[in-house]
């Protein structure tokens, strides 16, 4: 027994099988993490229940609660009185708390709560609480009393509920109506009224302010101020009619208070739902993530800004990125002689890849924005001055700053792909006379095309995960308005832009209510994680393809 | 030979040519694109250098003027305003000529109202941004004099009009009880309040105070005056100084005595300390205070010259320090601090000036800008320009190139003595609130942050990657790894935003949570491993027959799970028992060590897990493609397939598995968002893993935005840039070079 124990340890075996734990361990950390983004960055979007505590506070007295559990973790009882948390006396050594989001900020100041198990005494999920999103202060809970119209009661109890919800779709169908009237209409007719001051500007510069062309803009001038007007006083109608209807609602303790429908996004009753309506409502919500704008310093709401700007950001990378990075692979496989210079160029570009990023954020602002950007100002663009056009951070600058990170990428990808394509290939085109560019464009091309696809992909995939470089040169935590609009030039590569991952950043450590903001964070990371996991997929099933074919092709 | 119409034999050599045109459009495109965008990338390593270039160039100075001094009377001070376009001279007779700089052209005279009978026997500048000047009389009395410069731009040209007024009125103010001679008189002012220093030879000091009365119905309220005086056993005084704010006194001796005086309250004056500045029998020629009033310049005649200023000591107490000397070569005759740098210029009576700067510790500039000895020396407000006044009574006016002389060697790398501070130290502290604020900017906490956060995470990474590498190489089932290996690849893509989310507002309370589970972690995996193995080697063969070889990894997975779960599930348990409930908490109260949330602990745990892909990749790739002849060699010789793995395949993939850890340190250097977000940012040296560090990247990352264009902060934060590019090229090249060699190696074997 003691020789056999022995010689399994001699023979190596349990190194064998500590080995085998690191890569379990990876493993598990791989998908751990995954699906941890994936839980808590889905589940934030289903109704939880909103359940009434009785809870004896560190005072004594006895409190009514109302929210939602968000959270809960097994804490040492000592460590709970060392930060001061009165316990009972009887309590265990290690207590169970829950994070308890009570909303209501307007009225309490804080959203969250720590309660501690021992300290409840009774809890039920009363079936008629009501949940409200509204455009500020986060959510409210608490339960309907009455609905007024200007002031007078229209609806009470019971019958009070689908009322407040046909005049929610009332109110979401005016503030639709209000913002297509704010940002679409007057946005353009600022937007206008300022391209107006700086082609008088320019103008002047430029010496040819006459009197005729002054007057002219004057003009056009007083047009659109006559049509801003209008505008003006169609907003103001709709903000009349946003504000009829209120509500009356007690929160507990008792206390009335009247809310504006105005204010409310979203009214739901979570204890009252069937898991038919609850799916229903997960959809709308999880909807309303992608395809809204964020609210309240972006811890509500929606990303759509944050999935524009990536977007457009990585297409325009794209275009930039694919052409050069071809090219470069071309020469340096098919022209270039090949000799130390080029193996020494070769191993530069690779390690190019390593470079860290926030080194190409410092040369995209020093260079791109400070010199390139500074200089097309002074040359195109001296009517705008002191304000800079392209001279400060924005999406033209960001996309060339990722473009060059990403070079290297297609570069490498693109070589490895026509170093694979057989001689034979080449010297039979060249052999039936084709010159050398008709034999790269029709034959060698477009065999290597998937290896372009493969380091496109890489490059996108690198390009939407990548946030340090681009917080020097151009993504801000809140743009007023998309790169793309309705005003030409349509296309404003001068705009600053809004990024999935700065938003995770942003909203993850500069907000200034991280927990009422985290399951967004992580609802903002799967969806980015998504997106990269799909992407870098893609390229290695496009990868494995590729190698088939030229096996086949070799044999 | 076919006959063939010219027509076609034309129109087919023209196609040819055209098509040969093509080729060589084509090739020469390709060229020219590819060499641009090889050229283009190494813009940005040129583009570093060249930004950061200017920190290294020399300063220097040219001449720009040089005439004759109007007037003969003796010439008591020298001061330009802000453009160093019109110079002050005060003359001993009472005259101020304002001139302009460059040719010496009058622009405007004053004589100043000296009272009948009194003559000017000292002079003082209060701090120079004030303009602010004393003229001591014989009769015991100090005129006060303001000089300034109005700037107005009548036709879009730059107009200077020079001005001098009275602050304390045009009579003078009574300084020595007992009307004895002003001989050393020193004047300071901040936000109104005024004080006046003077002493008479006959030891007696006076220090007078002006503050302004609060009266509501004036607004030219005048004055409310304290007076104090006091005899002094030092003789033959070189210098008075005070300081802006108007709380210490510095009374210097030629015999190099100092004397230091709270004057907080004038009527409540009293000696702080008194001791030597010099060796014994070495004189002081001039004493100044450097910009900002904290620190004393004193320069003697053996030629060198000491900073000091005030230290705590152990018992809290302040007491002056010599901080540093300067050497120089020569007599030295005048000593003028800069305006608002560190900076102070020495006037010899060889007519040579030297620059230097105190806390950046080097000679910044010397230039002779005279035949003859310098008598008098301004320095511009905006240290662009000097103005002497040499013995042959003729004036220079030289315009000075010195940007940046913040920055050298020892001021980025070393230990530095800042004002304030107790004792040297690396200290990173790029902007404050107070206008006086010297920046401090050591690269060394950051650098030693970077190389603190890539060693923690590498402890973490190195051990997971290599030995999950080797098996997945060597032992893995083909099947299982054609999962692992995509997983893995994954991994590295995960954008580490992400990481650096999930580890500052996830694993940091975890980890502070379940601390001592945490550390049970790495402690029980590899006992359960164990335990899991002999148990299997135990078990039925019926069982194991169910699981072949090289499926060993998924067989742990329950196993590395279910010992997670139980560290973190007898934590609580674990940190009641051992560490009084709060193992934080019990960590600084017994053993003394600080507790960060954001500690090193998080950031190797989660950086870690960003460089294990990048290890494991290559590393995996370097022992898979170990050729299999080598160790089927050495099983054929009766080798086990442990003692085949270490004495055969890892020694021969040794390379490979190296470039891959280079590779790892070099990502791990670099990473910027995971630090930014997992750690407090601030840039302490302490190695301790439950502190936090500031990295290079991640400082770029937080003060770039702000850097002023062109400033010395943005140079530095480029240099920093430069650092981390140079370094991660660097050992990218290193380990892309091992890789090639070890492929070579390979296809020979």
């Amino acid at each position: 027994m003691v020789n056999d124990r022995n010689g399994w340890f001699r023979s190596g075996t349990p190194w064998i099988w500590l080995n085998a734990a690191a890569v379990s361990t990876s493993l598990i950390m791989v998908t751990g993490l995954l699906a941890l983004i994936a839980v808590k960055g889905l589940g934030h979007f289903w109704p939880a229940s909103v359940w009434e505590f009785q809870y004896r506070g560190s005072d004594g007295t006895v409190q009514q609660l109302l929210g939602e559990v968000q959270d809960s973790e097994e804490v040492s009882a000592a460590r709970m009185r060392d930060a001061g948390e009165a316990l009972p006396e009887d309590a265990p050594e290690v207590v169970e708390r829950y994070l308890l989001k009570t909303g209501n900020r307007d009225l309490s100041g804080l959203d969250f709560r720590w309660i501690v198990e021992p300290a409840i005494s009774e809890r039920r999920r009363p079936r008629d609480a009501v949940v409200l999103e509204r455009m500020e202060w986060g959510n409210f809970y608490g339960f309907l009393e009455r609905l007024l119209e200007d002031g007078k009661v229209v609806a009470e109890g019971e019958g009070a509920w689908p009322e407040l919800q046909s005049r929610l779709k009332r109110v979401r169908e005016l503030r639709r109506r209000i913002r297509h009237l704010e940002k679409t209409e007057i946005g353009g007719v600022n937007y206008r009224l300022e391209r107006l001051r700086l082609e008088r500007r320019r103008l002047e510069l430029e010496g040819e302010d006459t009197p005729a062309a002054l007057a002219k803009i004057e003009n056009r001038r007083k047009q659109l101020q006559a049509q801003f007007a209008g505008l003006q006083k169609e907003l103001e109608a709709q903000y009349r009619d946003i504000r009829r209807d209120s509500m009356i609602m007690s929160v507990m303790g008792g206390r009335q208070l009247s809310l504006p429908l105005q204010q409310v996004v979203r009214a739901y009753r979570p204890n009252d739902m069937n898991l038919l309506q609850k799916t229903g409502f997960y959809f709308s919500k999880l909807w309303e993530f992608v395809s809204e704008e964020p609210r309240e310093a972006n811890t509500e709401g929606g990303i759509f800004p944050a999935i524009f700007g990536t977007v457009m950001m990585v297409l325009l990378m794209s275009v930039l990125v694919t052409p050069f990075g071809v090219v470069a692979a071309v020469y340096l496989r098919e022209y270039a002689r090949q000799g130390p210079l080029t193996r020494l160029i070769r191993i530069a570009v690779n390690n190019l890849a390593g470079v860290p990023s926030i080194v190409y954020g410092v040369f995209g602002l020093g260079f791109f924005v400070y010199f390139l950007g500074g200089n097309i100002d002074r040359l195109f663009f001296p009517e705008s001055l002191p304000a800079p056009t392209f001279g400060t951070p924005g999406l033209m600058w960001a996309s060339l700053t990722l473009a060059l990170l990403t070079v290297p990428v297609v570069i490498v990808a693109t070589e490895e792909g026509l170093a694979r394509i057989p001689r034979s290939i080449r010297e039979g085109s060249l052999a039936l006379g084709a010159t050398k560019a008709e034999t790269l464009w029709r034959t060698v091309l477009p065999m290597a095309s998937p290896a372009m696809m493969t380091g496109l992909i890489l490059a996108i995939a690198r390009a939407a995960g990548e946030v340090a470089p681009l917080m020097l040169v151009g993504v801000v935590k809140l743009a007023p308005t998309l790169p793309v609009d309705g005003n030409p030039p349509f296309i404003h590569l001068d705009r600053k832009f809004m990024h999935l991952g700065f938003h995770i950043y942003d909203v993850g450590f500069q907000s200034p209510n991280v927990e009422a903001a985290r399951p967004l964070v992580y609802a903002t990371a799967l969806l980015l994680v998504l997106v990269i996991v799909i992407l870098n997929l893609a390229a290695i099933a496009i990868r494995n393809r590729l190698r088939e074919r030229y096996r086949a092709l070799e044999q | 030979m076919s006959e063939r119409s010219p027509s076609t034999a034309y129109s087919s050599s023209a196609h040819l040519r055209l098509r040969l045109l093509k080729d060589r459009m084509a090739r020469l495109g390709v060229a020219a694109g590819g060499i641009g965008v090889i050229i283009a990338i190494l813009l940005i390593f040129l583009y570093l250098l060249y930004v950061v270039a200017p920190l290294g160039e020399t300063p220097e100075m040219h001449q720009a003027g040089s005439y004759a001094l109007p007037g003969d009377a003796p010439v008591l001070y020298l001061a330009m305003e802000e453009q160093a376009e019109i110079g002050a001279v005060f003359y001993r007779d009472g005259l101020v000529r304002f001139l302009s700089t460059s040719d010496g052209s009058p622009v405007r005279e004053i004589r100043l109202p000296l009272p009948a009978g009194a003559s000017v026997v000292s002079f003082s500048a209060a701090r120079p941004a004030s303009g602010i000047v004393a003229l001591g009389l014989s009769n015991g009395q100090a005129l006060v004099v303001r000089h300034h410069y109005e700037v107005s731009f009548p036709d879009d040209k730059r107009v200077i009009t020079p001005a001098i007024d009275y602050p304390l009125g045009d009579t003078p103010v009574g300084v020595m009880p007992d009307d004895s001679p002003l001989t050393r008189v020193a004047i300071q002012e901040e936000e109104g309040v005024f004080t006046l220093a003077g002493w008479s030879d006959g030891k007696l000091l006076a220090l007078v105070r002006a503050e302004p009365q609060e009266s509501l119905l004036d607004d030219e309220a005048g004055f409310e005056f304290t007076r104090s005086s006091g005899y002094t056993d030092l003789d033959d005084i070189v210098r008075l100084l005070l300081d802006p704010v108007q709380q210490n006194f510095y009374v210097i001796s030629r015999s190099g005595e100092l004397a230091w005086f709270d004057i907080t309250d004038i009527s409540r004056v009293h000696l702080k300390q008194q001791l030597r500045l010099t060796p014994p029998g070495v004189q002081v020629v001039d004493a100044a205070l450097l910009a900002g009033g904290n620190s004393i310049m004193v320069a003697s005649d053996d030629g060198s010259v000491s900073q000091w200023f005030s230290v705590r000591d152990e018992h809290n107490a302040r007491h002056m320090q010599k901080i540093r000397t300067f050497a120089h070569e020569g007599k030295l005759r005048q000593l003028v601090p800069e305006a608002s740098r560190k900076e102070f210029v020495l006037a010899a009576d060889d007519g040579r000036v030297a620059i230097f700067h105190t806390t950046a510790d080097h000679l910044v500039l010397e230039q002779r800008i005279a035949e003859k000895g310098l008598r008098a020396v301004a320095v511009a407000p905006r240290s662009d320009a000097l103005w002497a006044l040499d013995d042959g009574g003729f004036l220079h006016f030289w315009r000075v190139h010195n940007e940046y002389p913040e920055v050298s060697w020892s001021a980025l790398w070393s230990k530095v003595w800042y004002e304030g501070y107790d004792k040297p130290a690396y200290i990173w502290q790029s902007s404050s609130a107070s206008n006086d604020f010297e920046p401090k900017l050591s690269l060394t906490p950051l650098t030693f942050g970077t190389l603190k956060a890539a060693f923690y995470a590498m402890l973490f990474a190195i051990p997971l990657s290599i030995l999950g590498a080797i098996f997945t190489a060597y032992f893995m089932a083909p099947k299982m790894r054609q999962v692992v290996k995509p997983t893995i690849e994954i991994m590295e893509a995960l954008p580490t935003v992400i990481l650096g989310f999930l580890a500052g507002l996830w694993l940091a309370p975890l980890v502070e949570n379940y601390l001592p589970g945490i550390f049970a972690i790495f402690m029980l995996l590899p006992l359960t491993t164990l335990l899991a193995a002999w148990l299997w080697s135990r078990a039925p063969a019926g069982l194991r027959r169910v699981v072949p070889d090289g499926w060993e990894a998924a067989l742990l997975v329950p196993v590395v799970i279910a010992t997670v779960w139980l560290a973190l599930a007898v934590s609580p348990a674990l940190e009641y028992w051992l560490f009084d409930g709060d193992m934080p908490h019990w960590l600084d109260s017994r053993l003394g060590i600080g507790f960060d949330q954001r500690n090193s602990l998080v950031v190797g745990l989660a950086m870690g897990f960003a460089v294990i892909p990048t290890i494991f990749s290559i590393a995996e790739d370097a022992i898979f493609s170990v050729p299999r002849h080598l160790s089927n060699g050495s099983l054929a010789l009766g080798a086990t397939t442990w003692q085949t793995l270490v004495r055969v395949v890892l020694l021969t993939a040794s390379p490979g598995i190296f470039s891959g850890i280079m590779m790892g340190v070099g990502r791990a250097v670099g990473e910027t968002m995971i630090v930014l977000m997992a750690t407090g940012n601030t840039p302490v040296m302490d190695m301790s893993i439950f502190q936090g560090m500031r990295t290079l990247s991640a400082n770029i990352a937080v003060e770039m935005p702000e850097a002023e264009v062109g400033s010395t902060h943005y140079r530095v934060l480029f240099l920093a840039a430069l650092v981390l590019f140079v370094f991660t090229f660097l050992f990218n090249t290193g380990a892309e070079l091992v890789r090639q060699r070890l492929r070579r190696k390979y296809s020979s074997l």
